[in-house]
């Protein structure tokens, strides 16, 4: 089968693993693409794609511009600080204006959990989610996994342990579908305020000092303290965080094996990584970067061509 | 379903000699010639013939696979898409002459998208196309061959079944086939 089983990439939760082993298989395809003298293939000419960003992003809306644009679709750009948003349109009116110029895809990210769900419910066009609040965030945890695919010869069976602000992540949630379905073992790891309840039913571990995490897993997907999604406090300081979950080059040299270093960006120097850690030959965070662009062509090409 | 050889392992054996030969006689030392396979079934072709080519001019000729899933014209016309093969070409092809290579020479829809997906990586100098069967009257563009295993006049509705050894197959053998 060369079809996904969803005609929306909403989440990591509806996608199966052969979903999942098919974008990979294709993104290694488009990598090749990428490195091409000529980047940049015809498959998606006659297609129009709206990027709709409510939220701020750089590195995935840059990312997936670049992957529609080695695609040769037609892009269109919205964000909201500069748009009829402002002026109290609603999230399906603005959507449906811009599917009445002929759109066939939509790329949204939208601070509000389960955004892209109702929209997918209401309109035509291809939907792919580009985060949705705190909930998912699937292109980013399937660029993760095929990084770590690529890294490490397989995901299955690997020890990953995804560190940092776990409540406020949508990256982590998405991750943690991924890696799962994939046969991964999955911990998560972040101050005891910063792990939502329950989270161990969704079968993986918990852990809360850091040191514990890094001498258990292959891989180590350092997230971002989510400042701006915080309402209140979680811990005294960003200081005394840095202190106690801030990972070092040192920390990870003085480990009796190699682990691979990732964070989803972007990076807050010297909180959750210190720039040396974040620049050592453990870091794939740039390759991570490159996949992006491979993985998310191979999810517009999917979807577009199920049609 | 009615089945009827085109060739078979022996005959196949001549033909590929005698595709070796002609080869031979365009390219001589084959100094400033590459081959490219078509995937995913025109590359295990290619590999035979390149093999042969080895022991007969006691060289080697670069071999690259050539995927064209992302050229296609059908993408979004059909119910699922096609899936991509691997595409790998370690070499440069500026200013080389190309040898294409497919098994089956049908509408000449993919030798159009090989054609384009080639180009992104150089300007050759000149670009040549071989396959094993060539389907006579079933082209929807102005493509021919230039080195032809054999001419097979078929309806549409047939079907060429290639079966090679480096496919997993007990025998090399062609096969025609009436779908009912």
């Amino acid at each position: 089968m060369s079809k996904l089983s969803q005609r929306h990439l909403l989440g990591i939760k509806n996608l199966t693993r052969q979903d999942i082993e098919l974008i990979f298989e294709t993104a290694d395809n488009f990598k090749e693409v990428i490195n091409r003298p000529i980047k940049k293939v015809p498959s998606l000419r006659d297609v129009t794609i709206a990027n709709i960003f409510f939220e701020n992003s750089t590195r995935t809306r840059l990312s997936f511009e670049l992957a529609e644009k080695r695609l040769s679709a037609d892009v269109i750009n919205f964000s909201t600080s500069n748009s009829s948003v402002k002026k109290g349109e609603t999230l399906l009116d603005t959507v449906n204006n811009i599917l009445a110029m002929k759109v066939d895809m939509v790329v949204m990210r939208h601070a509000s959990v389960g955004a892209p769900h109702f929209l997918s419910k209401h309109i035509k066009a291809n939907i792919v989610n580009a985060g949705d609040g705190t909930h998912e965030h699937p292109t980013q945890a399937l660029l993760d996994a095929f990084s770590i695919r690529e890294k490490l010869g397989g995901v299955e069976g690997k020890k990953i342990a995804i560190i940092g602000d776990i409540l406020h992540s949508r990256v982590a949630l998405s991750n943690i579908f991924a890696l799962k379905k994939l046969g991964a073992e999955v911990m998560v790891c972040g101050p005891p305020t910063l792990i939502p309840k329950f989270i161990s039913s969704l079968g993986v571990k918990v852990e809360w000092e850091v040191q514990k995490a890094l001498e258990w897993c292959d891989v180590a997907n350092v997230l971002r303290i989510q400042l701006e999604r915080q309402q209140i406090k979680y811990f005294p300081s960003l200081r005394e965080y840095s202190l106690y979950y801030g990972i070092t080059k040192k920390t990870l040299d003085d480990l009796k094996k190699e682990i691979v270093l990732m964070h989803p960006g972007p990076i807050n120097r010297g909180v959750e990584l210190t720039s040396d850690a974040a620049d050592s030959h453990h870091s794939i965070i740039l390759d991570q970067v490159e996949n992006g662009v491979a993985v998310r062509m191979a999810v517009l090409y999917l979807l577009a061509g199920a049609n | 379903m009615q089945k009827k050889i085109v060739l078979d392992s022996q005959l196949l054996d001549i033909t590929l000699n005698r595709l070796c030969q002609q080869l031979i006689e365009a390219h001589h030392d084959f100094s400033e010639t590459v081959i490219l396979g078509l995937q995913p079934r025109g590359i295990f072709l290619a590999e035979l013939i390149h093999a042969k080519l080895k022991t007969l001019v006691k060289k080697q000729i670069p071999l690259g696979y050539l995927d064209a899933t992302f050229h296609r014209d059908d993408f979004r016309r059909r119910d699922v898409p096609a899936k991509a093969s691997e595409t790998r070409i370690p070499f440069a092809i500026e200013n080389k002459n190309v040898v294409l290579i497919d098994d089956v020479l049908f509408t000449g829809r993919t030798v159009r998208a090989a054609l384009d997906a080639m180009i992104a990586f150089g300007r050759p100098a000149k670009v040549e196309l071989l396959v094993l069967v060539d389907r006579t009257s079933t082209r929807d563009l102005p493509i021919s061959a230039d080195y032809v295993g054999k001419y097979v006049d078929t309806l549409e509705s047939q079907k060429i079944l290639v079966e090679l050894v480096a496919q997993g197959h007990k025998q090399n053998k062609i096969w025609l086939i009436n779908k009912d």
